[in-house]
């Protein structure tokens, strides 16, 4: 079976072991190359474009992106089963954007099923839902982004609007295994209770979720946008406090959903 | 549905009294004891040396300063002064004399002592000139031995000049017999030797040692129960003086005689871990299984109404208080090498039973508790996980890891078990296994293991082959040829085996002349009564009579050694990027850097005696000519960029510790040049020896007596840790790092394998912090890793209390087998802690 994933090939530009914060347990995650929005928080912006390019990074260029096949990859993952089986872990497709590569990602995500892994994909939903419905049999987990409820507002952060991504969080939630809303707060943008608790009820109003993380903004990205010699759009913006969190916690709640700070 | 107790248990205020009084002034060293062990050997001259020592030992025990501490529930102090040391001149005392004056202000483990005290014990020591453990072993050994040891190949300094230790008696069979069960035990052998018997003269002899060391301790116990209730005679505060008759009444009754209840449990346990440190210098003596031999004393107790778990959990914390009221002095090098006042007093709990059941109970969360009450570095806590172990204890002994205390070491059964069988243990020994020290497995009772006979540095034979056998300009080694001529990487490689094959024979030399030493020197009866089978054989556990024997040297840089031979086949020999003489020409340069200053004193000062004794006039700018010549080797600024270019290649190459098959297979075969050879030598005991993977903190000094290593590891810097990594060159997170550590094979270092991380606080938080936590050591573990520990605490706090050590006295990090106060250990070694990778999650 799983022979006939092994020889797709797909563009990623990194694998991170131990990640125990998006999705169940101890986790590799696979950073597929290529997103159609453009956040201006976007922590990785190295994962932005689709070609393979140079940055600096610890003042040596390096090379961003490489193009490997799914039975590659699998020997990466596998090496780590028993972290895995140990914690109900298992792997997750991020990006850039998981769906923007779906041969590649749909044949990764199979084989890991070949396995018995846990899949999940961590997406901003912004894809034709045929696409989509390719991933819900081999995904256990969605982990989908809700920036904002405001179209305009979204395609001014994001540079895309966000009807498609609300009406695909619709049909997930009713064919996927399972669907978490997760929400980067950041300010200027969505760090009012009352955008919070907007984007909570339309979670809520999907019916199958009940989890919802709300993930601080943080600087962690901006040495990567001088290492590409873009401009960092956040300035100076200091990050969230924990009070704050806690205030935009405490509105989401209303929805009745379960909020979790941070995956 | 509710198997064990798992809440919390306050802690006391006494607890914290205790414990403010423990450290409320710097470690004193006392002259009683050493002024008692020579006036009893004056007296006893030409007796045979088993019965001097059980006399020694009686003279101690009746005379000793006896004191009871303010809030103490458990007695019984080695020192009058808190955390203060006694002298054992019958292993070796010439270092303390050279270091009296230093002894006071060196960085690691610094001890006051007084005038008066140097003034005692200047004479104490004139009576012991050539009459040491230490001397008599120097004489023993084979001219290269000695060479080697000074050439810093290997160090076999432990118990060279200290006891042994390094044992865990049958703690049970005291609390449930008492002192006078022994005693009948050893008469009962004595009546049945027949006088005629050729083994009657020796076995006799060392029976009725036996007996007259027992007798010691049991009057050292009474005078305890005299002072006690001396102590409530004239107390004033009813509840203390209440105290004080419990604690007469418990003194009077054990360890002589069969403990009745948990509290006389406790207090005869104490003494005996007490009285073993006082009989020998050794250290490492471990409780061991202590949730085991002391479960039925609770478990009666409680059933019957007589003890809380309160009482329980606070007398518990008693006994954790008063083993770091033990210490000991070591030369300033060693306590380099064991920096932090370490005892290694290792407690386990959790594991198996004899019968293979899991044998988890409430003392063992109990345990757990009492660390996390006292966060000391005493007792040298671990668990045992095996495939049955509850999971509510793994998180448990979690959020102790949490604490950042550094404890408890986790140890593997699945992997232990079957190691220990292979060394000849039954099944039911085998399961019934403690830690010993650091890391090192056997089974109480039963066994004279040497855990920790010699450090071993696995570079030292790989500088012989650059050098043809050749150190500091003296030859010490075997001639393997010209490095720059060799052919194939299998000559190399060759070459380094026979530099280490000829190495480890002289280590073995080495232990067994300080064995055969302390046969004859200081075999020790008191210790021998508590061990299987002594008595039925009739001799000490010095002259082979456990019923098992090994001897344990550790090996540590197989980090270092993987990657050093991995770089010379990758960029010498297959991609030919650099030629060997390039390579060699590099690391003679330190790969253009600088050598650190400290050493480069040393050796200026070493090469201007040379000059100076050559009878050439000694000016103060060639001095500084000398001093500049050696710390920078004389290179020309093209030449730095030559060598470093060097380094460059090396570091570009792939390393151990990221999960990578083909370097992670040379780590294995590099651990295999040590442990294979070592397990065909044998000692004088009946034993064998068995390799251990492990350095206490031994990496950072002997590092430094270390040249650069094809690894690019840069002269005089630490070596790797264990059999961890080296340090900041694994670079792909726990996991990787985890997998390529469980590719050794760690069931042949059947003396234990130690593997250390280092994580932030950030990275156990919350419940699934602590269960992603038990699931990478459960993972490791499934894949037979035996050993694993972990420092929590972040970069930046060991960074300020490295700048303010006054705020952080209580801070606790685990430096390598065990937990020491950060701020006691020295510069260097804590740098190196601080510069381990720091994994970190996202």
């Amino acid at each position: 079976m799983i022979e006939q994933f092994e020889n797709v090939t797909g563009r990623i530009f990194d694998i991170q072991k131990f990640s125990v914060h998006d999705g169940p347990g101890i986790r590799t995650i696979v950073f597929l190359k290529g997103c159609y929005l453009r956040c201006r928080w976007c922590c990785n912006p190295e994962s932005q474009e689709y070609h393979i390019e140079k940055m600096i990074r610890n003042g040596k260029e390096v090379t961003v992106g490489r193009d490997v096949t799914v039975g590659e990859v699998m020997e990466d993952i596998l090496k780590d089963v028993p972290y895995y089986r140990r914690s109900g872990g298992g792997v997750t497709l991020s990006g850039g954007e998981a769906l923007a590569q779906p041969d590649f990602a749909v044949a990764l995500l199979s084989a890991c099923k070949e396995y018995g892994l846990n899949t999940a994909i961590e997406t901003t939903g912004f894809a034709d839902f045929s696409v989509i419905e390719r991933y819900i049999p081999v995904c256990d987990l969605f982990l989908m982004d809700i920036k904002h409820t405001d179209s305009a507002k979204h395609k001014e952060f994001t540079t895309q609007p966000n009807e498609i991504i609300l009406e695909n969080a619709v049909k997930i939630a009713h064919k996927a295994k399972k669907l978490i809303i997760r929400v980067p707060v950041i300010p200027t943008f969505n760090d009012t209770p009352e955008e919070i608790s907007s984007i909570a009820n339309f979670a809520k109003s999907l019916g199958t979720v009940t989890e919802l993380h709300l993930l601080p903004y943080h600087r962690l990205g901006y040495d990567k946008y001088v290492g590409l010699s873009r401009e960092y759009k956040m300035g100076d913006i200091p990050v969230p406090s924990k009070e704050h969190m806690e205030i935009l916690r405490s509105a989401a709640m209303a929805s009745g959903l379960d909020i979790i700070i941070g995956g | 549905m509710k198997k064990y107790t798992v809440t919390d248990i306050p802690r006391t205020e006494r607890i914290k009294k205790l414990i403010d009084n423990l450290y409320a002034k710097m470690p004193v060293i006392e002259a009683d004891r050493g002024i008692l062990v020579t006036e009893s050997y004056k007296s006893t001259e030409n007796e045979p040396i088993i019965s001097r020592r059980a006399k020694a030992f009686m003279h101690i025990c009746k005379n000793i300063p006896i004191t009871i501490r303010d809030f103490e529930l458990i007695v019984g102090s080695a020192t009058k002064n808190p955390r203060g040391c006694q002298v054992f001149p019958e292993y070796s005392f010439e270092w303390l004399e050279n270091e009296f004056d230093t002894v006071a202000t060196r960085t690691a483990d610094p001890f006051y002592i007084s005038d008066e005290t140097k003034a005692t014990l200047h004479e104490v020591y004139k009576y012991w000139k050539g009459k040491t453990t230490s001397d008599l072993a120097t004489s023993y050994m084979s001219p290269e031995t000695l060479k080697a040891i000074e050439h810093n190949i290997f160090t076999p300094g432990n118990y060279f000049y200290n006891g042994i230790g390094h044992v865990t008696v049958n703690y049970g069979k005291i609390l449930e017999k008492g002192l006078d069960g022994i005693i009948s035990e050893a008469k009962e052998a004595l009546s049945a030797i027949s006088p005629e018997d050729p083994s009657y003269i020796k076995r006799s002899q060392f029976l009725n040692a036996v007996i007259l060391s027992c007798e010691a301790a049991e009057i050292y116990a009474a005078r305890y129960a005299a002072l006690a209730l001396e102590l409530a005679k004239k107390e004033t505060d009813s509840a203390r003086r209440g105290e004080l008759l419990v604690i007469a009444s418990n003194c009077s009754r054990v360890p002589k005689e069969g403990a009745r209840s948990f509290y006389e449990a406790c207090q005869s346990f104490w003494f005996i871990q007490m009285l073993l440190q006082v009989e020998s210098s050794g250290h490492s003596i471990s409780p061991g299984r202590f949730d085991q031999y002391m479960y039925p004393y609770f478990k009666n107790d409680l059933e019957a109404g007589k003890i809380t778990r309160e009482a329980a959990q606070e007398l518990m914390d008693c006994i954790w208080v008063k083993l770091n009221d033990l210490n000991k002095v070591r030369d300033a090098a060693s306590a380099e090498g064991f920096a932090g006042y370490s005892l290694f007093q290792n407690l386990i709990a959790g594991g198996q039973t004899k019968d293979g059941f899991d044998a988890t109970n409430d003392l063992s969360f109990m345990c757990i508790q009492a660390t996390m009450h006292v966060r000391l570095p005493q007792p040298s806590f671990s668990v045992r996980v095996w495939n049955g172990t509850p999971h509510e204890f793994m998180i448990k002994a979690a959020e102790l890891t949490r604490t950042g205390v550094g404890l408890p070491a986790y140890y593997n059964d699945e992997v232990i078990i079957p190691s220990l069988l292979s060394r000849g243990l039954s099944i039911e020994d085998a399961r019934d296994y403690n830690i010993i020290g650091c890391v090192e497995p056997q089974k109480s009772g039963k066994t004279d293991g040497w855990h920790d006979a010699a450090f071993y540095n696995m570079c030292r034979p790989l500088e012989l082959v650059f050098s043809d056998g050749y150190d500091d300009g003296e030859f010490i080694g075997v001639h393997t040829g010209d490095v720059t001529k060799m052919k194939t990487f299998e000559e190399f490689y060759n070459a380094y085996k026979a530099q280490n094959n000829y190495m480890l024979k002289l280590l073995v030399n080495a232990d067994n002349s300080i064995d055969v030493a302390h046969s004859e020197r200081c075999p020790l009866p008191f210790q021998s009564s508590m061990v299987e089978d002594c008595i039925g054989r009739g001799k000490s556990l010095q002259e082979g009579g456990a019923i098992y024997n090994f001897t344990g040297p550790q090996g540590f840089g197989i980090a270092n050694m993987a990657d050093s031979l991995y770089a010379v086949k990758t960029l010498v020999f297959d991609q030919k990027k650099i030629t060997m003489y390039e390579l060699k020409d590099a690391i003679d340069h330190n790969f253009g850097e600088d050598i650190p200053d400290k050493i480069a004193e040393a050796k200026t000062q070493k090469e201007i005696k040379k000059i100076a004794d050559s009878g050439k006039t000694i000016t103060d700018s060639m001095i500084m000519e000398t001093y500049k010549k050696i710390k920078t080797s004389g290179m020309q600024p093209y030449q730095r960029a030559k060598y470093r270019k060097v380094r460059e290649l090396i570091d570009s190459i792939p390393k151990f510790g990221n999960d990578i098959p083909e370097i992670d297979a040379f780590a294995r075969d590099v651990a295999y040049t040590y442990t294979r050879p070592l397990e065909k030598f044998r000692n004088p005991r009946g034993g064998i020896f068995q390799a251990g993977l492990y350095p206490v903190s031994a990496n950072v000094p002997l590092g430094a007596q270390t040249g650069a290593t094809p690894d690019g590891r840069l002269a005089y810097t630490p070596v790797a840790d264990g059999v961890s990594p080296s340090a900041g060159k694994d670079v792909h997170g726990p996991t990787s790092s985890a997998n390529s550590v469980s590719k050794l094979d760690h069931g042949i270092a059947s003396n234990g394998t130690l593997f250390n991380m280092k994580f932030h606080p950030s990275a156990l938080e919350g419940r699934s912090g602590l269960e992603s936590f038990v699931a990478l050591i459960r993972a490791y573990f499934d894949q037979k890793g035996s050993h694993m520990q972990f420092n929590v605490v972040s970069r930046e706090t060991l960074r300020d209390a490295q700048a303010h050590p006054e705020n952080y006295k209580s801070l606790v990090v685990r430096v390598a087998g065990y937990s020491a106060l950060f701020t006691t250990l020295s510069k260097s070694l804590q740098d190196d802690i601080i510069n381990r990778t720091e994994q970190m999650s996202f």
